[in-house]
């Protein structure tokens, strides 16, 4: 815990700069990666990422030299190359879109193996730490590299900032764009140079093999909580600057630590968290909506049981007991517990010691069950010509969905039928 | 007097089109011309090249041959003047927007970069969200939509635009009986404030009551030209009763074959030339 609050004192000058870059280069990469991951180009980022090697490579054989300035040049060349090669490919063969993106980043990513292996057999000087591009560190940025990285990614930022509802309308809809006349090329050319900027300033710190995770992860967590682009963008920067601090601090706190894979790391959780605990789009939330279906359908079928028994002797006053319940409709022993207890709780039926009934309340929810599902009979015999000898399967479930908005447009159709297929009443309001 | 001359000016002018994907022809030699301020059906059976012709026209596809006319124009002069209404299928409808956000995008232009929408903007998207009864809807999510109201999505965001010429794809796929209803209203209002309505259709049995004009396509045109003239037997059974057999051999043998649409350096001559 000690190292913790000294690293986020912030006293030493380098662990401000590295820690400072390290967010605003992980920043850029996720906000420009969320029109990536909403233009379903997740795969493109990875070979991008992949392909910058052989750029930075070439770039430092040619100049010798560790300038970021050159580096950073070199990459943007051969990314670029390889969204031209695979755009090529597309156009002219007839291999589908993940077979063009495999081919070419293997091939740009072997080349790149291959050159860094030759500089690191040769005697140029300077050329140690290189492999560092293919995992990451960013404790090996020097202050000149920082200092560049960190301009790209504010200049990748106010970039999407001024172009927001242009990227937003060629993310959704580029052929809209193209006949409203906007410069659809130019926008397109615009967001590859971005995405191809946003990995090559990254590469650096989180290396080219987890870099497209940087770029997809922060806009897959962020989707989950929220149907805005504006705020997915902010969500998606948020996870990106907290995992980027998460990584700083363990590559500081444990020297021998690369702060690529923690930053990874970090945004992994957090998207994994998300899928689960989102509201509406996580797992947990899918969980309850179908727990608290079935508990609907549970306690409605109750319902409707005590119905048919109080029918068929004449009355609903008669006090019933769960087995009673169980001759209509086959209850397990745990259901007719739970139903009866929830029905109790919500005031729908009245306990006795010698059993239950419906209360006034109840009787008229059961009431509106038994009426949707013979309404829902007559819609499937007179609008769907469905014999009437099979249409209960299909009522049983339909008649706990049907919405009052809904249940009025039958009755308006169907023109308020007093008896259903099987000549049942249906039983009204009353 | 000036309104007379518009009036001769075809709203739409295709002229000798030809169009193909990855060498396999979709259209043939299509030529016809469209009058202003008519609701006009483009019809044909499925893979007829309805889409195709509409893509064409909207400058999203290089023709083969031929060109287009918009008001006499090309197209790039009177961009203004058009919208389009793709087909509902054609995007993402879980992408985050909501539907405001979707009509709004009917007001973007290029030389409104970087800029925000103004005043005047927001108030023409309000009045497009009106007219197809999706004002209370304005701030829902697109993809908890209906396909009906999806539809209508499309539509205003069209209507935003405030152009003369609207071409839609389809708009009366999956959509229910109301929405079809109100759409038909709509169309004819644009029509009765002179507004130039072209749409793509595939089914015949609607086609007559809906439209003025039609336009009668299977890979090569049928037919152009107002309602009776269009609805006769022969023609019908001619737009649908299958492609011409030797028609779709030359297209598959051109696709097989790598064969160009056209020589190259041929021009089209004055006269007979040496056909």
């Amino acid at each position: 815990m000690d190292s913790l609050w000294t690293f986020l004192q912030f006293k030493d000058a380098t662990l401000q700069l590295v820690t400072a870059g390290t967010v605003l280069i992980a920043m850029g990469a996720s906000v420009v990666g969320c029109f990536a991951f909403l233009r379903k180009r997740a795969l493109v980022g990875d070979a991008v990422a992949h392909a910058i090697l052989p750029g930075i490579a070439v770039a430092f054989m040619l100049t010798a030299a560790k300038n970021p300035l050159i580096l950073l040049s070199g990459a943007l060349v051969s990314g670029w190359l390889a969204l031209y090669c695979i755009e090529i490919i597309q156009k002219t063969s007839k291999l589908s879109a993940d077979t063009a993106i495999a081919a070419v980043l293997g091939v740009f990513f072997g080349i790149g193996i291959l050159l860094l292996t030759h500089i690191q057999h040769s005697d140029l000087e300077n050329q140690s730490g290189l492999d560092r591009f293919l995992f990451g560190s960013a404790a090996s940025m020097s202050t000149a590299d920082l200092l560049t990285y960190a301009g790209v990614a504010l200049f990748l930022l106010l970039a999407i900032a001024g172009l927001y509802k242009e990227l937003k309308l060629f993310s959704f809809n580029p052929e809209y764009a193209q006949v409203l006349g906007l410069p659809v090329k130019t926008i397109r050319r615009l967001i590859n140079s971005l995405t191809v900027m946003a990995i090559a300033i990254g590469i650096q710190s989180v290396g080219v093999v987890l870099m497209a995770a940087l770029l997809i992860t922060p806009a897959a967590a962020a989707r989950a909580w929220t149907d805005r682009l504006l705020v997915m963008i902010f969500l998606a920067a948020g996870f990106a600057a907290f995992s980027a601090l998460v990584g700083s601090y363990v590559s500081f706190s444990a020297t021998a630590m690369p702060t690529g894979p923690w930053i990874v790391m970090s945004l992994s959780f957090l998207a994994l968290i998300s899928l689960f605990i989102a509201p509406q789009r996580g797992l947990l939330a899918r969980l309850n909506r179908q727990r608290l279906n079935r508990i609907k359908i549970l306690t409605e079928n109750m319902l409707k049981a005590f119905y048919n028994l109080g029918e068929r002797a004449g009355t609903y006053q008669k006090w019933l007991t769960a087995e009673d319940l169980a001759r209509v409709r086959d209850f397990t022993h745990a259901e007719l517990t739970q139903g009866l207890r929830i029905l109790r709780k919500k005031h729908l039926v009245i306990p006795k010691q010698s059993g239950y009934r419906l209360s006034r309340q109840g009787l008229d929810e059961a009431r509106r069950v038994v009426r949707l599902h013979r309404l829902w009979e007559m819609y499937l015999t007179q609008r769907m010509r469905m014999k009437s000898d099979h249409i209960h399967p299909n009522a049983e479930t339909i008649e706990h969905i049907i919405t009052p908005e809904i249940e009025e447009q039958l009755l308006r159709e169907l023109d308020f039928p007093e008896k259903d297929p099987h000549s049942s009443p249906i039983p009204y309001p009353q | 007097m000036i309104a007379e001359t518009q009036e001769v000016i075809p709203a739409l002018e295709v002229h000798n089109l030809s169009a193909s994907y990855q060498r396999k022809p979709v259209l043939w030699d299509v030529d016809f011309q469209l009058p202003q301020g008519k609701l006009i059906g483009v019809v044909g059976p499925n893979g007829s090249g309805k889409t195709t012709l509409l893509k064409n026209i909207m400058g999203l596809m290089e023709p083969d041959s031929g060109y287009v006319k918009l008001f006499g124009e090309d197209l790039e002069k009177v961009r203004h003047r058009i919208s389009y209404v793709p087909q509902r299928e054609s995007v993402d409808w879980n992408f985050p927007a909501s539907v405001r956000d979707v009509v709004e995008m009917g007001r973007y232009r290029k030389n409104r970069l970087f800029k925000r929408l103004k005043a005047q903007d927001h108030q023409l998207v309000t009045e497009a969200l009106e007219r197809v009864n999706l004002l209370e809807l304005s701030q829902r999510q697109i993809s908890q939509l209906s396909g009906g109201q999806q539809q209508r999505v499309f539509i205003a965001r069209a209507l935003a635009q405030q152009a003369d010429l609207y071409l839609m794809d389809e708009p009366f796929v999956g959509v229910d009986a109301a929405t079809e209803e109100a759409l038909l209203e709509l169309l004819t209002e644009m029509k009765n404030a002179g507004k130039t309505v072209v749409i793509v259709h595939h089914d015949l049995q609607t086609a007559y009551e809906y439209f003025d004009w039609t336009v009668l396509l299977n890979t090569r045109l049928v037919a152009a030209g107002p309602q009776e003239s269009i609805f006769k037997k022969e023609l019908l059974q001619e737009a649908y009763g299958g492609r011409l057999t030797v028609l779709s051999k030359i297209g598959d043998l051109m696709a097989r074959k790598d064969f160009p649409a056209r020589e190259t350096g041929f021009k089209e001559k004055e006269g007979l030339g040496d056909g």
